[in-house]
């Protein structure tokens, strides 16, 4: 038995089990067509349980389902301008910012949080692809440099699940200079010794992939997802030919030495923890040493879960 | 001139009067023509003014885009002294998209780096029309780190529409060799100085252009994408390029304001392409002068503004 049957999934089960009860109980997986019980699609961290597409997720319940016991404390990111350009294409930039925020109850598109994982403190950012596309701008750059310094500060890693489309174009510019901004985060953790380690999640893409996604210490990918710098219709387009079946795949780019592990997200959790704790020379984790699920969840309602500090502060 | 740009028809039908009258005039050695020819010189002079005088930010990206535009290879011809190509990335193959090599500035021994578009059919094909593969960001980051080693500094001249999007390109990793080359930007200690001398075009360009000093040429431009692409997406339709231009301030008289640019090279009246020896005699005064900026740096003093520079970068917005 591993974590996630053992302790993952249970407590999965009853933070879904609280939420509002979806209109519609069924889904259909986008991978094979058949429908899906919502709750345990949900269960089974949005991969169908028919054919292991996965779907998106969101970063918080992501995180949710990374740190133990659901519990983790939101890292603030410092806001940035907006609109620095006071850009206007068919919708003014703040009406698109607003309806994002509305469709996602998000504030942006990246969640930045500090917990434990198996036991393990780290320090987790991850995109929001339902935002916008995830796309990076000021915030996004804001937030990768937040986590870096929270994480050089508490000495843990930093792990970042990515997800985007590519650059946030109404930023202009001031987009484009998140990549060198998120590759001076990367430097800070790099000189502070501590793993970076990036989950590629379906897509990444664009000036995304050419920065702090394509610089980590390891590097993981979720299987078949989409990982490019040009988009295959751009190569489509440039080359006038069809492109062969799974190219800029997860599993192409493992072939092609682009990534070390392409891994299911259901096991994820498990095997982030175990390169951590080597990479941190820690001892193997042991599912003993957990505390038990039902205490936990009885300790801490989860829909408040994250406002509350995951660790009591030992300072 | 050959090549006009398509809002300077007026102007190329008032200088191809001249020519013609200029071209009567040595058939038939009686036909006094040089007042006429004068007044019509005088004429397309002032036409040329008021045309460049205010461009519009899609004209800019026309003519940044020019054919006749002084190129990377122009720059160093002309600039730098025992230039010595060097080669190569020392994985899989010399991309010439990307040229570079040792070479001396004003006696002084540096690393020169720069894309290179090409001039004609041949060469356009050949340098790959300057989009670079993985192999043009390794064989930068190769010589980034030789000029580290040595203490020598870095001069970079930016000029491509963005790293090429092919198959072979993406299979050798293209993000990966762009971050690698952004990651080396932000390490070496050395002096890096980087002149946009014509289309600073996403990651493509940030690879080389994540520098202590960024200057960009008066009608050069540099965006996150370009405005074909950017109206494509946002507006449905590439023929709203010039609106899209307009929004993404990807002037170099607006990236002066965001503070992404530190200096704004004067170019000659029309254009760089017009009066090619002033353009780049303008760029190596400028070069010069950023470099002396930096002189008497330690490697660890000029990596820590050079990173504290990006992490400040565009707190302030339009008004930096
Ligand atoms: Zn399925």
């Amino acid at each position: 038995m591993n974590w996630i049957t053992n302790y993952v999934r249970p407590r999965i089960n009853s933070i879904f089990s609280r939420r509002d009860t979806p209109e519609n109980l069924w889904s259909k997986c986008d991978g094979c067509g058949t429908m899906l019980f919502h709750r345990e699609l949900r269960e089974n961290l949005n991969v169908c349980t028919s054919c292991g597409h996965h779907m998106a997720i969101t970063p918080r319940d992501r995180f949710t389902a990374l740190f133990d016991g659901g519990i983790f404390t939101e890292i603030d990111v410092p806001t940035p301008l907006e609109d620095p350009l006071k850009f206007r294409d068919q919708k003014k930039y703040p009406d698109r910012m607003k309806a994002a925020q509305k469709a996602t109850g998000e504030k942006e598109a990246m969640l930045v949080a500090e917990g434990e994982m198996g036991r393990t403190p780290i320090v987790a950012a991850a995109q929001d692809f339902s935002f916008m596309g995830g796309s990076m701008g000021m915030y996004v750059g804001n937030a990768i440099i937040a986590a870096a310094e929270r994480a050089v500060e508490l000495k843990r890693p930093l792990i970042l699940f990515s997800a985007a489309g590519g650059a946030r174009m109404q930023e202009g510019i001031l987009s484009l200079m998140q990549m060198p901004r998120t590759t001076v985060a990367v430097q800070m953790l790099k000189e502070a010794g501590l793993p970076y380690i990036v989950v590629l999640t379906h897509p990444t893409t664009g000036g995304v992939t050419a920065s702090y996604a394509m610089l980590g210490d390891v590097q993981i990918a979720e299987p078949n997802a989409l990982i490019c710098f040009a988009g295959p219709r751009v190569i489509e387009q440039t080359l006038g030919e069809k492109l062969p079946d799974g190219f800029q795949r997860a599993e192409y780019l493992l072939d092609h030495g682009m990534l070390d592990l392409v891994t299911p997200r259901t096991e994820l959790r498990d095997e982030l923890i175990t390169i951590t704790r080597m990479l941190m020379g820690q001892p193997p984790a042991v599912a003993g040493d957990l505390p038990a699920p039902g205490d936990v969840a009885d300790a801490t309602p989860p829909e408040t879960a994250e406002e509350q500090p995951a660790e009591a502060p030992q300072k | 001139m050959t090549n006009y740009l398509d809002f300077e028809k007026p102007l190329a039908e008032i200088e191809g009067k001249a020519e013609e009258l200029r071209a009567m005039a040595r058939a038939n050695e009686e036909m006094d023509i040089e007042a006429e020819a004068a007044a019509l010189d005088k004429k397309a002079a002032d036409l040329l003014q008021d045309l460049y005088k205010s461009l519009t930010p899609w004209r800019k990206c026309q003519v940044a885009r020019h054919p006749e535009r002084p190129h990377c290879r122009d720059y160093i011809e002309a600039l730098f002294t025992e230039y010595t190509p060097l080669a190569g990335d020392r994985n899989f193959a010399d991309d010439h998209a990307v040229m570079g090599g040792l070479a001396r500035f004003n006696d002084q021994p540096v690393v020169v780096i720069g894309h290179e578009k090409g001039h004609d059919t041949k060469s356009r094909i050949l340098h790959n029309f300057g989009m670079a593969r993985p192999e043009g960001y390794r064989k930068a980051v190769r010589l980034m780190e030789l000029a580290d080693k040595f203490g020598l500094p870095v001069l970079t001249l930016v000029d491509t529409a963005g790293a090429y999007p092919g198959k072979g390109a993406e299979e050798r990793g293209q993000s990966e060799a762009i971050a690698r080359s952004t990651e080396k930007c932000l390490q070496i200690g050395v002096p890096l100085v980087s002149i946009i001398i014509g289309e600073g075009g996403s990651g493509g360009a940030v690879a080389f252009a994540t520098a202590d000093r960024v200057a960009m040429l008066e009608h050069s431009i540099y965006s996150v994408i370009s405005p074909e692409g950017c109206a494509s997406i946002l507006w449905k339709d590439s023929e709203k390029m010039r609106e899209a231009a307009e929004a993404l301030r990807l002037t170099a008289q607006d990236l002066e304001k965001l503070g992404v640019t530190d200096r704004v090279i004067p170019e000659p009246m029309g254009g760089a392409h017009r009066n090619r020896d002033a353009a780049i005699s303008a760029v190596g005064a400028t070069l010069k002068s950023l470099l002396a900026e930096l002189e008497g740096k330690t490697p660890k003093k000029l990596i820590k503004d050079r990173r504290r520079k990006y992490l400040d970068l565009g707190s302030k917005g339009l008004a930096a």
